[in-house]
Parts: C-alpha cells; structure tokens; sequence
C-alpha cells in the first residue's frame, strides 16, 4: 500500500512539474514574464483572505465532480458526462428552488434541493449507465453525446417558461433555499461566492472513499471494476453495480449545483457552472482516489481557475485549460512509468527475500 | 419540399458529411490499429485553426489544408506516442488532447487576432467559375469543391488500403491480436504510431473543411463531431465505406436541423439535440444487435497495449 502511495506521489509532483514548465512556455511564448505572471496569480488567489475565498469557491464544484469521476473510474467507467449532469441538476435545483415557498424553513429546503440536484444528476447519468450496463455501449461517447443534449435541454426548457421572461435564468430562489455564504461567518471573505456547500463536496470526498471500503454494493463496485469477468463468474449482478455506480457518479456531479446555484447566484442560468465537468475529470486524474488527494487537486485546480481570471489582462485565462490537459497527461505518464517500474522491481525484493529466509 | 430545397438539402448534407467523413476516417485509421481515439474531436478544431492562420497569412488554401493536416498529425502523433510509448489509457489521453485544443485554441486565437471568438475571414476554396446563384450552381459547386473530392478519393484509398495492402494487412494485424502480430516479427508500436498519425492528417482536413465552410475559424465550431464521428465508427463495424454512409446520415440530419431550424419556433433547442439523440439511439441498436453476430465487431486487441 504504501509503495502505492508514493508511486501516486510521484505521479502527481511529475504532473505538478510538466504544468510548471507548460505555464513558463506558455507565458513566455507570449511576451510577458513568467515570474510576474506567477506573483500575480499568486496574489490574486492565495495573496488575499477573499482570492482565498474564491479559490475555495471555485474548487467546491470541482471537487463534486472530481469525486463523481474518481467513483466511475472505480468501476472501469470513463464518466465524461458530469458536464451536462451538472448543468441540468442546475436547472432542476433551480426550477424547483425558485417554486418553493418563502416561508419554508431552510433546514427542510436545503436538503430538499440537495436531493433534487442528486437526482437530476442521477437522470441524466441513468440512459448512459442503461446502455453501458445493459447494451454494452461505451459510456464514453452516450455521456458525450448527453451532454450536448443536455446543453439543449437546459437552453429549451429556459426558453419555454422556466426562465423570467426575456433572460436566460430561472426566478430568484427564496432566502430559506440558499446555501449561506462563508463571508457571513468570517469577515475577510467579503464579496467572494464562497458558501458552506464546500462542506458538501468535502462530506463527499470523504464518505465515498469510506464507503467503498465500509459497504456491500460499493466494494463489490470496485470489484467490478478490477474484473467484471471474475465478478460475473461469482454470481455478483455486474450490470446492476455498474448502473448503481454510473447513477451515484451523476448524482454527486450534480451537487456541484449547490455552490453555484445555492451558495453563489441564488437562480440557475444558462452555462451556469460549466467546465466544471471537464475540470472534475483532472481532479480525479491528479487526485488519484484518496479523499486527501481529491481535496488538495480540486484546491489546485481551483488556484489555476482563480488565477486564470487574475491574469486574464496578460495572458489568455484559456492557458489554465492548456496546462489541465498537460497535468493529466504528465500525471498519468508518471504513474504507468512508476508502476512498470514497480512490477519489475516487485519480483525482485521477493526473490531476494525468498533467498535472504532460505540462508 | 419543392426540387429547389431538396437540392440545397442535399448540397448541405454532402457539405456537412465532409468533417464527418475525414473524422471518421481518422478513427478507422486510428481504431483499426487498436488505438481508441476520442482526441479526433480536439484535431477537428486545431486543424481547422491551423487552416485558417496558414490561408490568412500566405492566401492559399492548400497551404492552409495542409497546415490542417500537419498539426492534427502532430497532435495524432503525440496521441499514439502516449498510447504506445507511454502506456497510457488512450481515453485518458483522448480527454487531455481534446482539452489542450480547446484551450490552445482559444489562446491561440487570442494571441494572433486578439479575439476570444473567432478569426478574421478567409476565402476558403473559391470556385471561381461557378460564381452566381441557383440550386443546381450551388449543388455542382458543392460536389466539385476540392474538400468534397479529396474526401470521397480518401474514403476509397482507405478502404482499399486497409484490405488490400501489406500496410493495412498490419494495421488490421495490430488492432485484432497485438501480442501474436508482434511475435510474427511485426513492429505493432510502429505500425500504430504510423497509423494514428495518417488518420489524424485525414481528421485535419475534416477540420480545415469545416473553417473553410464558415470562411472563419470560430471557437468551439468542431461542435461534438469528432465524436459523433467516431460513433460513425462504431456503427459502421470500423470499416470506411460504411462509416463514410453513416456520417452522411449524421450530416443529413444536421442539414435537416438547419433546414427546420428556422421555422421551428420554440423547438428549435429540441431540434438541436436531434444529432445527438440520433447517434445514442444508433448505439443502442447496435448494442442490442451485438452478440448475436460477429460481423460489426470491434478489433478484439482495441485498447490493449503490445
């Protein structure tokens, strides 16, 4: 286990170093100096109690969605769909959000719409998981195509009398129904979005990983996912753990909604949390599934996000994305290195050992 | 549907198949070797700025397609090398291209025309005798664009290549058992490294194809048809002729979505998602069909390292 760990350490200090190098490339390329680029996204992140703040509430989505990938890729499955799963979890946690009653009192709104965005989530996720469970359609493309849908899905159904006339976002939520901001309990944080629904993801982060080791149905998910083969063989309902799986993993994206439509805006808009489907996928890569792991790459993804925005007048923001795919190539690069590496050496120590006891 | 609306249905269906095409021919260069390729999305888009730049900066568009062709290439090569040299899921790979060329893309455009949407306008292929309105015009303009014949001479190349040359004999080899293909004294790593990069060159003129359509390059424009691309593949049983039909029944679609798009009303959103739905729906058919024949299958050594 722990030669694991250190595999996974070095795997994501190789991503960290290659997305240090692509950002000193980039802005280099660009004309401008890399060591005042980096003071300046440090300043406009870390640097202040509220750059803190937004970097806190830039990373709660993407830990959501990074749990959400991590627990799919658990089971063998490539969710790529958290980006149109969050979004129409958005609009639902919106719709109902806004038709609730004003008086109705938080303790009962709020995890109303906490189920709310997980089931919307879970809807979308569920005809990707049927086909793949049942059809043997590969997840990866159906959760793409769902999420093109979806983007049309949110953009018809705003169009046609969810949204206040005229705009492209849904009524104002009731104060009963919105997630209280950070900045309410700790002064420095005033004007960032970020909100308690950090507690939310984090809970996650840490909960899925307890599960998998705690319940039935989630170890024999990570069983599924080592070898479907064995596991049919076993008797174990294979189709079934990898639906449940696929339908968890959506339901956990779309509590991303919960710090963008709860903590932040308070109404859901169209493209209201995007990208955070994408960025949810380098997280889970980077994160490597320890709920430590997921936290510390969801806060460094958030940093970049932030920092995009901080640099934005220098550089493009984009580079951010540029450097996301570089950390996920380089840290999986890393990992199948130090794990060959790892198998050779393994047999090794055993011989050795095995002669070291026979002497 | 009077003749003159079916005539620039069809002229628009057969413009539309084009990046389809050239994507899907991609991933039947690219599957075929056993290299899953979901980063045909992400050349699509560069090969379609890399058209763009090289056409504003010297006016030729073959410069330009070939500008396409190189970078998508490149982006192929780096895709295979991951793959076979690195030892990476392919996927995981696929995902990381896709997300460097939206980025890259973007930075790009920012950083040449200092706009975060789209390029100044190029000309594109012109042909020029053909100038002037009318169906038939448009329709015979639309068959002889170079974009349009390179592709239907590509799709007939790559069919015949990959049953009937020592090369595609290999591919096929690679992608169905790399463990047996190697030890018949085949070198599976260059054949899919060699693979992969001609069927992202393919993918780049798809892309420069579709910029050269918009006569601009606009962020975002490939629009998800890599992948409906490669579920083109997928439905066809990873044979070109085949999958160059279904991308010409995507691109109908397509070409049905703008037709109606205009008179739809309220249900033109719905109607954008009709692409999309399409190829789900296709996938579930062909997975229920799945199993009971072995005609259509994918290469058995797909995704399986040498």
């Amino acid at each position: 286990m722990t030669t694991r760990t250190h595999a996974g350490l070095i795997a994501s200090l190789a991503g960290l170093a290659a997305a240090w190098i692509a950002f000193d490339l980039l802005v280099w390329g660009y004309g401008e100096s890399p060591r005042a680029l980096l003071s300046m996204l440090f300043a406009g992140t870390w640097g202040t109690p509220y750059g803190a703040a937004q970097v806190l509430y830039k990373a709660t989505p993407l830990l959501c969605t990074g749990v959400a990938v991590d627990l799919a890729l658990r089971a063998g499955l490539f969710n790529i769909g958290a980006e149109g799963q969050l979004a129409v979890a958005g609009l639902a946690v919106g719709a109902v959000g806004a038709s609730l009653p004003a008086r109705m009192p938080a303790p009962l709104a709020i995890p109303l719409l906490v189920a709310v965005a997980m089931i919307a989530g879970a809807a979308w996720a569920a005809p990707p998981a049927l086909l793949r469970a049942r059809l043997g359609v590969h997840e990866v493309i159906s959760t793409i195509m769902m999420n093109r849908v979806g983007e049309a899905f949110v953009a018809f159904a705003l169009a046609s009398g969810l949204a206040v006339k005229g705009t492209v976002r849904t009524a104002d939520l009731p104060a009963c129904a919105r997630v209280p901001r950070l900045e309410a309990m700790v002064g420095a944080f005033r004007g960032s979005a970020a909100s308690f629904a950090v507690l939310i993801a984090v809970a996650c982060a840490f909960a899925i990983p307890w599960a998998f080791a705690r319940t039935r149905v989630l170890r024999e998910v990570a069983l599924v996912g080592m070898n479907p083969l064995a596991c049919a063989a076993e008797r174990m309902p294979v189709a079934r753990r990898l639906m449940q799986a696929m339908l968890l993993s959506g339901a956990i994206a779309g509590l991303s909604s919960t710090a963008t439509v709860l903590g932040y805006k308070g109404h859901f808009e169209s493209g209201l949390g995007a990208g955070a489907g994408f960025g949810g996928i380098a997280v889970a890569m980077l994160g490597r599934g320890s709920a430590v792991g997921l936290i510390a790459s969801a806060l460094l993804f958030g940093t970049l996000e932030q920092g995009g925005l901080a640099i934005n007048a220098h550089v493009p923001m984009e580079a951010m994305q540029i450097l996301e795919g570089v950390i996920i190539v380089a840290v999986a690069l890393a990992d199948s290195r130090v794990r060959e590496s790892l198998a050779r050496a393994i047999p090794r120590v055993k011989a050795t050992r095995a002669k070291a006891g026979g002497a | 549907m009077r003749s003159g609306e079916a005539l620039t249905f069809f002229a628009q269906a057969v413009r539309m198949a084009v990046p389809y095409t050239c994507a899907a021919l991609g991933g039947v260069w690219s599957e075929r070797s056993g290299v899953v390729n979901i980063a045909l999305e992400g050349m699509l888009l560069a090969g379609g700025l890399a058209a763009v730049i090289a056409q504003h900066a010297t006016g030729s568009a073959w410069v330009g397609v070939l500008a396409a062709c190189a970078v998508a290439a490149a982006m192929g090569l780096a895709h295979a090398a991951t793959f076979v040299v690195g030892k990476v899921d392919a996927i995981v790979s696929g995902i990381a291209l896709n997300l460097v060329a939206a980025g890259g893309t973007r930075f790009v455009l920012r950083a040449l025309y200092d706009s975060s949407s789209n390029s100044p306008s190029v000309a594109g292929f012109r042909a020029s005798s053909f100038e002037g309105g009318g169906e038939w015009t448009l329709f015979a303009r639309t068959l002889i664009d170079p974009a349009t014949l390179l592709t239907i001479a590509l799709v007939v190349v790559t069919a015949w290549c990959m049953q009937r040359t020592a090369l595609g004999l290999r591919v096929r080899a690679s992608g169905e058992d790399p463990e047996a293909t190697r030890a018949a004294g085949v070198d599976v790593r260059r054949v899919r490294l060699m693979a992969v990069t001609i069927g992202a060159a393919i993918c780049g003129l798809g892309g420069a194809a579709l910029a050269f359509d918009q006569h601009q390059f606009q962020a975002g424009m490939s629009g998800g048809r890599g992948f409906i691309a490669l579920a083109a593949v997928i439905v066809s049983g990873w044979r070109p002729v085949r999958a160059a039909m279904a991308c010409v029944a995507f691109a109908a679609l397509d070409a049905l979505q703008i037709a109606v798009q205009d008179r739809a009303g309220e249900l033109r959103d719905l109607v954008q998602m009709l692409p999309y739905v399409a190829t789900l729906a296709t996938l579930a058919w062909i997975g229920s069909r799945r199993g009971r024949s072995e005609d259509g299958a994918p290469p058995a050594g797909l995704g399986k390292h040498a």
